[in-house]
């Protein structure tokens, strides 16, 4: 790491901490219905939805209804992109001579999910898979679904810890509009045209033949690019136009559209934290949030950044210069690019890990052991160091929870967090919660190790780096990521089912369980803060809330990272 | 499309859903957002970038003089012939470079295809050093890593200064121009960190072996010439284009 490494690392967390107060008053402001400036031009398409929805903006939801609603939706655009999907090969801009590979029921049903679900893992590689009509109508449409969907189970998440003595959260009607036209929309297009600026094609021009400078012929993709760039990033989705996502120079052909990118993925869900202080009338709570997050995101990205620049102690011995100096990254630069280097790229895996988005820019599966395990660390622990537009939100009060039931139990005080005291039903659900992502990832990945449908996806890598294929792709999936170790073939029945299977649990069973507890808490009155109170918001709460951060995950993980990512460092020295 | 849901189910149970208050407005809102989202926000942004930004917004692309594209600047060429720079190794199938399905090599570190004797990273190392020893050319300096590994897209277009310093010597001796000369050149497609602070140093190969084409052509016609000819005639002779040297001194 020399100084330019430690400013960039600087310059892109001092820019998303400068954004999360003026973005965190926006989200409140549109989610709250107070004026916001672009209201002369969306309130009208809002009244004009309600009316085709037939929905009575006014009419609040219970914690049931809402969660209803936001499943049937999720599953209702699955549904319609599993549609899209199968008819692709029948419409008139499908060419079989680029679209090499198959649409088969079982990828369409794992894509449909994938994308329903936020995850967009994707078993496929785009520029062979998928029609420009696919790509926009099906895929770029998703995102804004499953982004605004998050959003708006955040935000009535946050509405059950800030109301009192209700039965409601809200509408998920009206917080799925909102968050679209007000949130994702605005800033998709600005986005997309800043990286369009930068190089990212944005055209409807079939696929260009070159001829190269040794005469040969090389096939440049093109299509909407930028316009699912941009959407890809700020919904927390992540699927790539591109089998090599955002690692592909026609999706972030510079450096500066990776800080543009990396900064679209976190800057929602860093803004939610002060949204959340702010409907809860306590915004030092919203910064102690933020302020946990960012210490584990620094501390991630200095493992990462360290094991990357240490290079691969092999190559080295090759007589290979792999030093860090001004003309040259050095490192670990197999599966990086030479724009982004050690450190553009370590940036990216902690951010796209953290932010329950799966645009990585370098392919996580030639990472050092120890560098390839922050990523998968960050996705085990529940995507709670900024996390996906609105679930990163309930995946870190989950954890304060926790913290406080264990705090109260060790100081012998009755627990309460902002007031509301923590219980038995609201610990069991919490509980549930916390279960549920072991629950899931570690059976699935025992069973893909078992059968040999499972070790079929072995085609690239063999022993410990083969299980860890495979765990991460479990956990991107339950995570909904969706980012992966691309070395395992997951195009097949097996991994399309049991992948989307975990993508289900992960997006409507934690939805669902969040929703839940969020109806417990709303009926609940507050209590003032009074000096019998824990403080939820200083620095030993902080430490306390990090230990049980890595407890709950290191018990729950540590034997699987053994056998994965930690036996494979001891045998690279 | 919702002729049928004005039959009258409404008085739902206490206990029972109401199914038609959920199942509406979420097909109706999926075919709403669908149009907005995934038709007219890509037709509207495509349009303005189609008109603000062409050259971007249609893939960068790099032409020559009679207008056929020759590739795109942000997209890595295929470079195996001595005369020219190489770039990144590309593990993208079924050649190197190709377009149509960009591809890392995802091999873990330890991973024999890797690192084995057979690997990707020696057999790259043994092709630079037997370019280097055809050319007459011998390099000290240890090959900086960035030119023994496959990039993440199979598409790189650069590579870091210190792996255009590496091949510099054998670029020079093979177009018969002196190391100063072919170094200003390098020094001249070599991007600093954008902003100063962002990303890396890099070399655009593709941008840098053309202008190789037009100011210092092999053979006084700087077309490609196919690699394994380049090899039968680098051995003999280094000087094989005396002419080209006239406009570096």
């Amino acid at each position: 790491m020399n100084p330019y490494h430690l400013i960039q690392y600087g310059v892109f967390l001092v820019v998303l901490l400068l954004c999360v107060k003026p973005v965190g008053i926006y989200l409140y402001r549109v989610f709250e219905g107070k004026p916001t400036a672009l209201d002369f031009l969306l309130r009208p398409v809002e009244r004009l939805l309600y009316r085709l929805l037939r929905v009575n903006p006014a009419n609040e939801m219970t914690w049931r209804d809402y969660t209803l609603a936001f499943i049937v939706f999720t599953l209702c655009a699955a549904g319609w992109l599993f549609a899209l999907l199968m008819v692709q090969s029948l419409l008139p801009e499908h060419n079989p001579a680029l679209l090499t590979t198959p649409m088969t029921p079982d990828l369409a049903l794992n894509t449909a999910i994938s994308f329903s679900t936020g995850t967009t893992w994707q078993a496929y590689g785009g520029e062979t898979t998928l029609t420009y009509l696919s790509q926009a109508l099906g895929l770029v449409s998703q995102n804004f679904f499953a982004g605004g969907a998050g959003l708006a189970v955040g935000i009535a998440f946050i509405r059950g810890l800030a109301r009192e003595q209700g039965t409601t959260l809200g509408n998920f009607w009206v917080d799925l509009t909102r968050a679209i036209l007000w949130v994702l929309l605005p800033l998709s297009v600005l986005v997309a045209l800043l990286l369009v600026w930068q190089g990212v094609p944005l055209n409807l021009n079939p696929y260009t033949q070159a001829a190269t400078v040794q005469g040969e012929t090389q096939t440049l993709p093109q299509g909407p690019i930028a316009a699912l760039e941009s959407i890809k990033n700020l919904g927390t989705n992540g699927g790539g136009y591109f089998n090599t996502n955002a690692a592909h120079p026609y999706e972030n052909p510079t450096p500066l559209t990776n800080m543009i990118e990396l900064w679209s993925i976190v800057v929602l869900p860093a803004a939610l934290t002060y949204t959340f202080g702010r409907m809860i009338g306590r915004t030092s709570q919203g910064w102690f949030l933020l302020a946990v997050m960012t210490l584990l995101f620094v501390v991630g990205l200095g493992i990462t950044g360290l094991a990357e620049q240490q290079g691969n102690p092999r190559i080295t011995a090759l007589g290979v210069d792999s030093t860090l100096s001004t003309a040259q990254p050095g490192g670990n630069m197999e599966g990086k690019e030479v724009r982004f280097g050690i450190h553009g790229s370590a940036l990216a895996a902690v951010t796209t890990s953290n932010g329950a988005t799966g645009s990585y820019n370098s392919m996580h599966d030639s990472y050092t052991p120890l560098g390839g395990m922050v990523p998968l660390v960050n996705m085990l622990l529940g995507e709670l160091i900024y996390g996906g537009v609105g679930t990163g939100i309930y995946s870190m009060v989950m954890l304060v929870l926790i913290s406080v039931f264990i705090s109260g139990l060790m100081i012998g005080r009755s627990p309460e967090y902002l007031g509301k005291p923590v219980s038995v039903d609201e610990i069991k659900l919490v509980g549930l919660y916390l279960i549920l992502s072991a629950a899931v990832i570690l059976p699935l990945t025992a069973l893909a190790v078992l059968l040999p449908a499972g070790r079929a996806g072995l085609v690239t890598n063999q022993g410990a780096h083969g299980f860890t294929e495979i765990f991460y792709a479990y956990t991107s999936s339950f995570a909904n990521n969706g980012q992966n170790f691309a070395g395992l073939n997951a195009n097949s029945v097996f991994y399309n089912l049991t992948t989307a299977l975990a993508m289900l649990a992960g997006r409507i069973g934690l939805a669902t369980l969040a929703l839940a507890l969020a109806g417990l808490f709303v009926q609940q009155r507050c209590r003032p803060p009074s000096s019998g109170m824990l403080p939820t918001d200083g620095f030993t709460f902080g430490v306390v809330l990090i230990a049980v951060i890595f407890i709950v995950g290191a018990l729950s993980f540590f034997p699987a990272l053994a056998l994965g990512p930690l036996v494979e460092q001891l045998r690279l020295y | 499309m919702s002729a049928n849901q004005t039959s009258t189910t409404s008085a739902s149970t206490n206990t029972g859903i109401d199914w038609r208050q959920v199942i509406v407005p979420a097909v109706v809102s999926i075919l709403f957002f669908t149009l907005l989202t995934g038709l007219l926000y890509p037709a509207v942004i495509t349009g303005i970038a189609q008109v603000v930004f062409p050259n971007q917004a249609n893939g960068s692309l790099i032409e020559d003089a009679s207008g056929n594209v020759i590739g795109s600047e942000l997209i890595g060429q295929q470079f195996s012939d001595p005369v020219y720079f190489w770039g990144r190794l590309s593990a993208t199938g079924p050649v190197p470079y190709n377009g149509a399905i960009s591809s890392g090599s995802n091999y873990g570190p330890l991973n024999p295809a890797l690192i084995g004797e057979e690997g990707t990273v020696q057999s790259r190392i043994t092709a630079l050093e037997e370019a280097n020893a055809a050319a007459g050319v011998s390099v000290d300096t240890a090959i900086p890593v960035d030119l023994v590994t496959a990039s993440g897209s199979g598409l790189d277009p650069h590579i870091s200064p210190a792996a255009a310093q590496y091949q510099l010597p054998r670029v020079a001796a093979l177009r018969g121009i002196d190391e100063t000369t072919l170094q200003a050149l390098v020094d001249e497609f070599t991007e600093g960190r954008t902003l100063l602070i962002l990303g890396e140093p890099r070399v655009n190969v593709l941008r840098l072996n053309l202008a190789l084409d037009e100011q210092y052509p092999v053979d006084g016609g700087g077309a490609a010439v196919p690699s394994t000819e380049a090899e039968a005639t680098a051995e003999p002779t280094v000087e094989v284009t005396p002419d080209a040297t006239a406009e570096g001194e």
